[in-house]
């Protein structure tokens, strides 16, 4: 981009925004450089901080003018490097709209700024009995914005749904800074269903400024059941015993040895040490219904083999039979410099195969890996142990991770199950899709932003527009 | 029922090379189709449309049911019986309880009009089920998308765009859904109540943690349904009081199908789709009230354009749902912005708009 481009970009955006809202600065930029996944990396032309919708959309017209890229970013707790700034962008960073706008508890929804963290809806509808369903690990920290544009899970997603099925309607802005409502306030739309598109689209197809929510009435009680086993395939099949005998559970886990001893060295939740794999299964809903429940999945568990059994005593017990889940990731992270976070989908019944088969790779690749798994519905996080500073070890910890995809894609499951594609798997898109796929995914892009402005680089591979697309520059096209 | 379900993989009904090939043709031809399998829409949930008819009604037959794995692959001519006969064996189910019109009503129908049953607000929609999509675009090109797991975010939710397209994006070729076990018990209750109360009251049923799995009204009366474990479903009723439906009763079925007498005869008849607690001035004494609120039928003679501002004021939008001026438009309008996207969206999957033509809007 020429000098004299780049300074109108910048007199525009501050006249809009005021300077206090614009940072110029490589230094000041730094902590915008990358989100969670921190081996993607780059600095933006400038980092735009918008208080208001009106300032959104005239970021967007001014960039629209101009031509220039747009990268929206939340939180910057994403793990695909979707939120990466291009470096001949703006970073459109919506912290700032950080507002609830409405809460109507009959009704049980919520509007949201994108900037709202997905924790800080369920505190603040908590008095009503209500709640907000995904629960991303990040939830102390993601923003609902951020949550929209990957679609996040979380541990709860067998029972109540993902991003894509708690949310009501969008108030977005096109590329050209063009305001619109898609969904309704009621339960769906009468053209196509643009929430469904929108939702995990990564921030390529139009810039959400505003959210309305489902609320989930908080369930009276819930349970956690806590097995070992003495073998990853005696716990795999006894996550089908539990989803056979008609039970859904709030939340079905699985970690294997290494996460199991790193979780338990971190938050001495009372795990088993010995065991090869355990399970954490939460029962939620009536009281009756949880004793219920209760009673049937230590039944299952006996009968399949379990090492051990604990049930949570109260809920300062069920949060700590949690709190070593929720913080394997950390855990895990002190095992070695860096881990890198996959997140394949796969049909249930492959955990054992595809277990397997890591382990092998893990070998060979000389690479501890660790395992993480929303058992309940097949979605793995492997978590790979490397040392950044070491190339080598960063181009092993990538090829494991992208074997692991493949593999996941071969036993007739995904490369993403809730981390998106972002930068990171866009190399693997082919692995999942056909050409033709890809240029189907291309022309809904195109129908969106012509002069693919938004997010460019990343979620889908662009094939057939290459000659006038600013791709990201080749040192972020690994291979 | 008259087939039984065929074992995964060993049925010869994959006509999915035959719909490319006569597709093909059409293209060639700058013949638009009307894509149709049992008929039962033909004349509901969009505009007429008068294209030849693309019959997909042989591409049938489960392809692929894991019971352990809560998911079932099934070509888009399965009558739905098909499906739910082959779930019953295991004691699982269609989460969306749709409408099985007569028997006629097949998947691919089902996840183009989008239509679910009761249940729908506590356990989804077919749109919310659908895990991928086998598709044939309007460049006759067959694609897969989504897949057979719970999660997966690689790409655009092509599948579920599919839901209420009425076929204007591609011909539904294979759809794989969600499943859930089938309640352990199930018992409705009802109670005497006016419209206004009974708008409240199903929406403060639905915000406590009880296993609600049904609310309609009709005529002065609330009826809700309570499905999920025994003992929550028991101490549910004793709590909530109201009279005990027989288990013979069938009118949630009814109420599904459509076949309750308020659905009997020729008058226009309006689906109001609206926020649950709105309170809508438009003759809501003659409405009938499902999803908890949320969806509303309304049956005879009515100014579409007021109708249409009432559900606007409601938080929703409104479709002249059957009967009435089939060739007008039946839904809601768009703004100019969202009818751009749309039709830019049309043109990204069907560029020749060879695909139901009209049916869901004129100008789509």
């Amino acid at each position: 981009m020429p000098e004299s481009s780049r300074d109108e970009l910048k007199r525009r955006l501050q006249q809009y925004l005021g300077a206090d809202n614009i940072i110029v600065d490589q230094e000041s930029q730094r902590p915008y450089e990358c989100d969670a996944l921190t081996i993607y990396c780059d600095l933006p032309l400038l980092v735009a901080l918008p208080e208001t919708t009106v300032q959104v959309q005239q970021v967007l017209r001014v960039c629209h003018q101009l031509n220039v890229p747009v990268v929206a970013r939340g939180a910057g707790t994403g793990l695909c490097a979707g939120a990466m700034p291009h470096p001949e962008g703006v970073l459109l960073a919506l912290t700032k709209l950080d507002r609830i706008v409405n809460i109507d508890p009959l009704a049980r929804t919520a509007r949201v700024q994108p900037g709202v963290s997905n924790l800080a809806i369920s505190e603040a509808v908590a008095a009503h009995g209500l709640y907000y369903g995904p629960d991303p690990s990040s939830q102390v920290a993601c923003s609902i914005g951020g949550n929209v544009a990957e679609n996040s899970g979380g541990v709860h997603c067998l029972k109540y749904g993902l991003t894509v099925h708690n949310i009501l309607s969008l108030d977005i802005l096109t590329v050209e800074g063009e305001a619109l409502t898609i969904g309704s306030q009621g339960l769906d739309s009468p053209g196509y269903d643009l929430m469904a598109l929108f939702t995990g689209s990564e921030g390529l197809l139009g810039i959400v400024t505003e959210i309305t929510v489902r609320l989930l009435p908080l369930p009276e009680a819930a349970q956690v059941v806590m097995a070992g086993f003495e073998s990853v395939d005696a716990a795999g099949d006894a996550v089908g015993a539990v989803i056979s005998a008609g039970i859904i559970p709030a939340g079905l886990e699985m970690m294997d040895r290494l996460a199991i001893q790193a979780a338990e060295d971190f938050a001495q939740a009372g795990y088993p040490r010995d065991a090869a794999a355990i399970l954490l299964c939460e029962v939620d809903g009536t009281r009756e219904e949880v004793d219920q429940h209760v009673s049937q999945v230590v039944n299952l568990f006996n009968s399949m083999g379990a090492s051990s059994l604990t049930i949570s005593r109260d809920e300062a017990h069920r949060s700590l039979l949690w709190k070593g889940r929720k913080s394997a990731f950390p855990a895990v992270g002190r095992l070695a410099p860096d881990y890198y976070c996959m997140d394949g989908t796969i049909p249930r019944g492959q955990v054992s195969f595809v277990l397997n088969e890591m382990h092998q790779m893990s070998e060979h690749y000389d690479l501890r890996v660790a395992n993480v798994f929303h058992a309940g519905d097949g979605n793995l996080h492997p978590l790979i142990l490397f040392d950044a500073s070491d190339p080598n070890d960063v181009r092993k910890a990538e090829e494991f991770g992208s074997r692991i995809l493949k593999l996941a894609v071969q036993v007739g499951g995904c490369i993403t199950g809730e981390h998106g594609v972002g930068v990171e798997k866009l190399r693997l898109m082919p692995s999942q899709f056909s050409t033709e796929e890809l240029l189907q995914l291309e022309d809904i892009k195109h129908a969106f932003d012509p002069a693919l402005n938004l997010n460019p680089g990343k979620g889908v591979p662009i094939l057939k527009r290459c000659q006038e697309y600013r791709a990201l520059p080749t040192r972020h096209q690994h291979e | 029922m008259s087939e039984e379900p065929k074992p995964a993989g060993l049925d010869a009904s994959d006509h999915s090379e035959a719909i490319v090939t006569s597709l093909v043709q059409a293209r060639e031809e700058g013949r638009p189709v009307y894509i149709s399998a049992g008929g039962s829409k033909r004349h509901i949930a969009g505009r007429d449309c008068d294209s030849d008819i693309l019959d997909v009604s042989l591409h049938r037959g489960i392809v692929d049911y894991q019971p352990q794995e809560l998911v079932i692959t099934a070509r888009a001519g399965t009558p739905l019986t098909e499906l739910i006969a082959a779930l019953q064996e295991h004691n699982q189910m269609l989460p969306f309880e749709p409408p099985l019109f007569g028997g006629k009503a097949t998947l691919g129908g089902t996840l183009a009009c989008n239509l679910s049953g009761p249940a729908r607000p506590f356990r989804g929609s077919i749109r919310d089920a659908v895990l991928g999509v086998q598709l044939i675009n309007g460049k006759c090109e067959l694609l897969n998308f989504g897949g057979k797991v719970m999660k997966n975010v690689a790409g655009y939710d092509v599948s579920r765009l599919q839901a209420g397209a009425l076929g204007t994006l591609g011909v539904i070729s294979e759809v794989s859904l969600k499943l859930l076990p089938q309640p352990e018990k199930t018992l409705s209750l009802r109670y005497e109540m006016t419209v206004g109360d009974a708008i409240e009251c199903m929406n403060r049923r639905a915000g406590e943690p009880k296993p609600l799995s049904g609310a309609f009204w009709f005529n002065g009366e609330l009826t809700l349904r309570l499905s999920g474990a025994a003992s929550a479903v028991d101490s549910t009723a004793t709590q909530w009081g109201g009279d005990i439906l027989e288990a013979a009763d069938n009118t949630w079925e009814r109420l599904r199908d459509m076949t309750l007498p308020y659905f009997a005869n020729d008058e226009p008849l309006w689906r109001f789709s609206v926020n649950p607690a709105a309170t809508i001035s438009a003759a809501t004494d003659s409405s009938l009230i499902d999803w908890g609120g949320a969806q509303r039928w309304l049956r005879g003679e009515y100014p579409q354009q007021e109708l249409q501002q009432a559900a606007a004021r409601a938080g929703g939008h409104v479709t002249l749902f059957r009967g009435g001026d089939r060739a007008a438009e039946v839904r809601s309008p768009l703004s100019g912005a969202e009818q751009h996207l749309q039709q830019q969206l049309k043109h990204a999957f069907d560029p020749d708009g060879i695909l139901n033509p009209g049916r869901l809007y004129s100008w789509l």
